[in-house]
């Protein structure tokens, strides 16, 4: 794997793959949100179920984003590997963006639904907290001026703060709370109609799909800006 | 077009829902879009200035 993992090989990689990526995402995203208007609107909930199209994936997303982020922590904190450290510097702002994205999209959904923007339970509490460890995550990076050391202190507050991750996505069957329980990833299949899944899926693929093409395009930035700054240094200006 | 507008009533909750991700979706490309423009062009310069 890690032969592949060199940033020359990436680059050359990486913009072979961008193009297709971005197309099949943004037909992704267009189908998507056709589909999320074209569902009927639900028995109880009413049209706010559309909601839940752009609610959902976000959530999604900005977990597996962290798990992502941690995972290439790791692999650069054990391997030393820059590309990890890149893949996991530059996964941070955009998970950041999917889970403030899910925090308020929740919140409009939860006001018509549940009769209230916000509440201290286990699941939106754990889920501010993933936003918070993305922020943290990031000032540490802009913090500290040596390089290799923001990498590796960085990577330290990614794999500590991983453990959030089962606490949200447990959360629901651990504590008394508002959200309702797993739905699509449960056993004996989705338990949420057709004409709901298909919209949901539709987008969760676009949105990820779209988290992987920016993160691509960012991974890509940041070597550039590593290969200018290297060449001024080389040169000495 | 007026039904579809109303949302079934929801239109003040599901409207913002749909704008907030819109305007986070597009601000993250937006930005992502240019600073990659920036560097590619930076990384340009340096290749005309020291051919290796």
């Amino acid at each position: 794997m890690f032969e592949f993992a060199n940033p020359k090989r990436f680059m050359d990689l990486s913009g072979t793959v961008l193009p297709w990526l971005a197309a099949v995402t943004g037909i992704l995203l267009a189908v998507g949100l056709y589909l999320s208007f074209a569902a009927p609107p639900d028995y109880q909930q009413g049209d706010t179920v559309r909601i839940m199209f752009v609610h959902v994936p976000a959530a999604w997303v900005a977990m597996m984003g962290y798990g992502f982020m941690a995972l290439a922590s790791a692999i650069g904190l054990v391997n030393r590997h820059p590309l990890a450290e890149v893949a996991a510097k530059q996964a941070a702002p955009l998970g950041a963006v999917f889970t403030f994205l899910a925090l308020v999209t929740g919140s409009l959904w939860g006001r018509p639904m549940w009769g209230t923007y916000w509440v201290w339970d286990g699941r939106l509490t754990s889920f501010l907290l993933l936003l918070f460890l993305y922020l943290g995550y990031i000032a540490l990076w802009n913090a500290i001026e040596n390089e290799a050391r923001a990498a590796r202190v960085a990577a330290i507050l990614a794999l500590v703060g991983i453990v959030n991750l089962p606490i949200i996505e447990f959360s629901v069957d651990w504590w008394t709370t508002l959200h309702q329980g797993e739905s699509i990833f449960r056993k004996g299949g989705p338990r949420i109609a057709a004409v709901f899944l298909w919209p949901l899926a539709t987008m969760a693929l676009g949105y990820t799909g779209l988290f992987f093409t920016l993160l691509i395009i960012r991974m890509r930035t940041e070597i550039l800006e590593r290969r200018i700054r290297a060449a001024a240094m080389y040169s000495g200006t | 077009m007026a039904r579809f507008l109303a949302m079934g009533g929801y239109a003040i909750f599901v409207w913002p829902a749909y704008g907030i991700s819109a305007l986070g979706v597009l601000a993250a490309i937006l930005l992502t879009l240019r600073a990659y423009a920036r560097a590619k062009a930076g990384a340009k310069a340096i290749a005309v200035t020291s051919p290796s």
